[in-house]
């Protein structure tokens, strides 16, 4: 029996897709209240008061809450990673109190005994705003006469981070050329497709708070939920139960989680709070956001030598728990990419705006550096008159088995990135492309081939190495097995997933070594009462971080239940076997016993080897020593509509190596998946705020997500270099197409308008801006048409 | 996303429907599919006190033709409209246009009198309503009378049907000789309504050349609209592909001061877009008459 490596279909799916799952949206406790958040409809704005009366007296309202009511008991959102002791952190208060610094900000909550009387008092309460300038811009934010958001944070700044390895100036004086280019990544809006909730529930007998809530973290939600707001960690449940999506968005202590909880403690009564999708696009954390210039350096025979970037990251207008580490560490380190580049310089300016804060979103810095790199790769190639993949595999670093050092600092685990850009290749025909565009442009056709060659930093994290870049929590995880008397498996895993298949994957480990049938085999997740603890499902660790805990304990348990099988056998431990469920005495097959008569042997106590304690069950914390480094090649075709400007997907081909796979077809889903979150950010997504700091992309009709007719079917395949760091093998694959996908289908944007002499488009690749680049030719050369 | 409180109302008859919207007038909305109705309602951008909901009125639903052209019942669904054999064969830039519209949920739900009394600047069925010469029947407890599809739109949301009066059905004449109808639309890729749609009603005289043209354009202005430059530019001549397109070229003519301007499109690049679906809606449209 082996389950490793097999597309085992989802044992999460047939309760998901029958609708079986239970959401917060599908708890219910008696008595349950219901909340409404009063939001700012203002950027930024300082509250002169609040009139609660007309509210108070709306039928079914039970209570209402403004900042100034609960402040003290609510606290400050904390910061969950610190980059240096110059790093400003202004307070955070889930009600705001005197000021307004986004829209969106709660200012007030309404409890009721129904949602919809809720909403009608919530509109009653009266705030006076007296209302401030607003800026929405990294780079406006900083100029002198910008308004301020924070006292704490002067010239609205909340850190400078720079990182140096190697030495640019000295690369800049010796390089061939210098090419400079300014590049912005826009802000994104996750948009999960399960927007946020809450259910909050108080114990005034046990003083006990049980939070359902949806997120990645449950246990870190519980610790800061405690930091916040001093009530004991031991009195704090929280569930994560069947979470729809997150992309990094529920990877936070939220307002509302602080909250729900606090108003249920006040009233002693459960309250429940579900996130509207309008209310999703302005409370729940965007990504990306950076205004950059950048500049590479290298020489005519197509080496390069250097990468320099200036980064303006907007962070919106507060600290989210984990938005400092994402445009820094992981985006700075990440500059050198596939390549031998030697000289790397990195500033980074966290900026505070008044908008919705940023944090990770899938790919998190990764996605950032990897565009930048990727694209200023073509950039330099088109510079000097090369072919882009020449230039890509005359600067690859070659196959390594025991660690790369980059000047940044950093140990990239196991590579062959010439191994993934060849089988790229093979699955596309690149000279016949070539000849195709040529004759495709002779017809007046616009073709154009992206390549992207990335590699990303998984399987977060060794916590000494985190702790010592910032974190705040350990970054380990850990796993419980337990088998029952009668030989079914409960796994407790500290990872919560939001539809990755973590249930699956897991049942597979433990099938193939315990020779467990699936179906007896529970996987349990996301609950601070059941799994001791855990850090929770981000960064793609799931399986190199969680599963490796597991593949611990599994080893735990197979190495007691032999002593038992030997015990009960009278052999010596040496002499038996563990072969698809039975113990088996070597070379006298008759002599065994079943997996499941040991565990129940383990229970009953009557016989087991002397001193041995009973039971069979194993804990494990696994905390590995370095990350883990997917990477790969992705190759984009596009066709531009000559007319329109449309930018239409032709060919989509992925090579990825997350190392060793242990359901192929929940990766290739991950890769899909994060595919198309990539192709969505280079070709339609934008978060777009006015000047008067309101989200004009505020809703699904004005926030463009891919859809599947637009998109081609895409080829994907993969190598395989396992990774040393985790006793699997496996490296990480959640985030992997996001952030390969955004060069090259820019990349292949440019290339079909590069004898244009066109060298950057800023994304999203919309048709007009095509269109503008085209009509501006078009007047430029009247008679080309 | 809770609506406001409204008062609900489900008539079992046109009469009894009539009273109630004589009854509540503008504090009243007519619910179709009410598949752009309830978003309004639900996002707070509108809090009537009554709905008259139309889904329990019998015969309002339904396609028939006779030798003056279609009848459509106000409240037949974009699905079934997608099925009318027809409406296939007399008015197939309906059957384009439905295609377009939204996904299935909504398609099953829509309606075209509903549609066309919510008059979105960015709706498809407007400018084929337009491109068709349709009319609607608006009726009352005393009386009907018929709107031309030149009279119906008034401005951005509004349309010449009084407070009292109800959508029953829409009519599509028969067009004269060979003739041939099509709508092309480039779709805003967030919302999927239309930068622009362009439909076109193209006939074709016994010397080859247009007899004559209706082409009309939505989502580039507050209002569906004729692009009559470009029908001018059509009649009386022989359908080329230069003649087409110098004639798409203007179909944004007559909407240059009032273009609409969003964080999707700027207003000069929905004007070039009317142009370039002009130039598809007419040429099929020319096809199909051939």
């Amino acid at each position: 029996m082996t389950l490793v490596g097999e597309s085992v279909k989802r044992i999460e799916d047939p309760r998901l897709i029958t609708g079986k799952g239970t959401y917060v949206g599908d708890v219910s406790v008696p008595g349950m209240l219901h909340m409404q958040i009063v939001r700012s409809p203002h950027g930024h704005a300082n509250i002169k008061n609040i009139d609660v009366s007309a509210a108070n007296s709306s039928p079914g309202v039970v209570a209402i809450f403004t900042g100034a009511d609960i402040a003290e008991q609510l606290g400050s959102l904390p910061v969950g990673w610190v980059l240096d002791e110059e790093m400003k952190q202004p307070p955070h208060p889930p009600l705001a109190t005197d000021r307004v610094r986004m829209v969106g900000d709660a200012v007030a909550v309404v409890v009721a005994d129904s949602i919809a009387e809720a909403v009608e008092a919530a509109e009653l309460v009266d705030v006076d705003y007296e209302v401030l300038e607003a800026v929405v811009s990294a780079v406006d934010a900083q100029k002198s006469d910008a308004p301020q958001l924070h006292e704490e944070a002067p010239g609205n700044l909340a850190f400078k981070w720079e990182i140096e390895g190697g030495d640019w100036a000295e690369t800049v004086k010796n390089a061939d050329v210098v090419v400079k280019q300014d590049i912005i990544n826009q802000r994104l809006i996750p948009n999960a497709i399960e927007t946020r909730g809450v259910v909050a529930d108080y114990n005034p007998g046990t003083d006990q708070i049980t939070m359902w809530t949806s997120t990645q973290i449950p246990h870190l939600v519980r610790l800061l939920f405690t930091l916040v707001t001093g009530h004991p960690e031991s009195k704090v449940r929280i569930i994560a139960p069947e979470v729809g999506g997150a992309f990094g968005s529920k990877l936070y202590l939220y307002a509302e989680e602080v909250i729900a909880g606090i108003v249920a403690k006040q009233l002693a009564r459960p309250v429940r709070w579900i996130e509207s999708r309008q209310e999703n696009y302005v409370a729940t954390a965007h990504g990306r956001d950076h205004i950059s210039t950048a500049e590479i350096a290298g020489n005519k025979d197509g080496e390069i030598t250097g990468i320099n970037v200036v980064v303006n990251a907007n962070l919106g207008a507060y600290l989210s728990t984990f938005a400092p580490l994402i445009p820094t560490i992981l985006f700075g380190v990440m500059l050198a990419g596939q390549y031998k580049i030697q000289n790397v310089k990195c500033k980074v300016l966290g900026v505070f705006t008044n908008t919705t804060p940023t944090d990770a979103y899938r790919g998190a810095g990764r996605p950032e550096a990897t565009y930048l790199l990727e694209r200023m790769v073509d950039r330099f190639a088109q510079e000097i008159g090369r072919d882009p993949v020449t230039v890509r595999r005359k600067n690859m670093i070659n196959a390594f088995r025991n660690g790369y050092e980059t000047p940044t600092g950093v140990m990239y685990d196991t590579g062959n990135f010439k191994g993934a850009l060849n089988k790229a290749l093979e699955h596309f025909d690149y000279q016949g492309f070539r000849k195709e565009q040529r004759e495709a442009r002779r017809n007046g056709k616009l073709l154009g081939v992206g390549f992207s060659s990335y590699i990303e930093i998984t399987g977060m994290a060794p916590s000494a190495v985190a702790s010592s870049l910032g974190a705040g929590a350990g970054l380990w995880e850990s796993s419980t097995l337990r088998v029952h008397p009668t030989g079914s498996v409960s796994v407790y895993s500290g990872t919560a997933p939001s539809g990755q298949g973590h249930e699956t994957s897991f049942a597979q480990m433990v099938a193939s070594q315990l020779g467990v049938a699936m179906e007896n085999i529970e996987v349990h997740h996301g609950d601070t009462d059941k799994q001791q603890f855990g850090t929770g499902t981000f960064g793609s660790r799931s399986l190199a971080v969680g599963g490796a805990a597991l593949h611990m304990s599994l080893e735990k348990v197979i190495a007691k239940a032999k002593k038992i099988a030997a015990h009960q056998l009278g052999v010596p431990e040496k002499q038996i076997e563990l072969v698809n469920g039975t113990f088996i005495v070597e070379d006298i097959p008759e002599s065994s016993i079943g997996f499941g008569d040991v565990a129940l042997e383990a229970y009953l106590a009557k016989n087991l080897p002397p001193g041995m304690e009973p039971g069979l069950e194993a804990t494990s914390f696994f905390d590995p020593e370095n990350f883990t480094w997917p990477f790969g090649t992705h190759i984009a075709v596009v066709e531009l509509d000559a007319d329109t400007g449309e930018v239409k997907l032709k060919r989509y081909v992925a090579v990825d190596d997350v190392g060793n796979v242990m359901n192929p077809m929940i990766v290739d889903g991950m890769v899909h998946g994060g595919i198309t979150q990539g192709i969505g950010q280079a070709l339609w997504e934008n978060g777009v705020y006015g000047d008067d700091a309101q989200l004009l992309s505020g809703s699904m009709l004005d926030y463009a997500l891919p859809i599947a007719k637009n998109l081609p079917s895409y080829e994907t395949d993969r190598t395989v270099t396992p990774t040393k760091v985790n006793p699997l093998g496996a490296k990480g694959a959640g985030e992997a197409g996001t952030i390969a996908a955004c060069p090259a289908i820019v990349n292949a944007c440019v290339d079909a308008l590069n004898h244009l002499g066109v060298t950057h488009i800023d994304m999203p690749v919309t048709s007009e801006k095509v269109w503008r680049i085209l009509d501006e030719k078009k007047k430029a050369h009247p008679r080309r048409k | 996303m809770v609506t406001s409180n409204f008062e609900y109302f489900a008539p079992e008859s046109f009469d009894e429907a009539a009273a109630l919207l004589a009854k509540h007038r503008d504090a009243a909305k007519i619910l179709a599919g009410g598949q752009s109705l309830l978003p309004v309602l639900k996002l707070r951008l509108a809090a009537p006190e009554v709905l008259i909901d139309l889904s329990n009125v019998p015969e309002l639903s339904g396609v028939s033709s006779d030798g003056d052209g279609l009848t459509i019942g106000a409240m037949t669904t974009y699905y079934d409209l997608s099925q009318s054999a027809e409406i296939q064969k007399a008015a197939p830039a309906i059957i384009e246009a439905t295609s377009h519209v939204a996904d299935v949920q909504v398609r099953n739900r829509g309606t075209i009198g509903g549609s066309l009394s919510h008059s979105d600047p960015a709706g498809d069925m407007p400018a084929v309503f337009l491109a068709l010469n349709g009319s609607a029947v608006a009726r009352t407890r005393r009386g009907t009378r018929e709107i031309a599809s030149d009279r119906w739109f008034v401005d951005l949301f509004a349309t010449a049907l009084r407070p009292t009066e109800i959508v029953t059905q829409i009519k599509i004449p028969t067009a004269s000789g060979k003739s041939g109808s099509a709508y092309a639309k480039f779709e805003n890729p967030a919302s999927r309504y239309a930068l622009a749609g362009v439909a076109a009603s193209v006939s074709i005289g016994s010397d080859g050349n247009v007899s004559a043209a209706r082409v009309a354009v939505t989502g580039v202005g507050s209002k569906a609209t004729r692009a009559k430059r470009t029908e001018r530019i059509l009649i009386g001549k022989e359908p080329t592909a230069s003649v087409i397109r110098r004639a798409a070229d203007r179909a944004a003519a007559e909407i240059q001061d009032d273009l609409t301007e969003d964080i999707h499109a700027s207003g000069e690049y929905r004007s070039h877009l009317a142009g370039v679906m002009a130039e598809q809606a007419i040429t099929s449209a020319v096809e199909r008459a051939g």
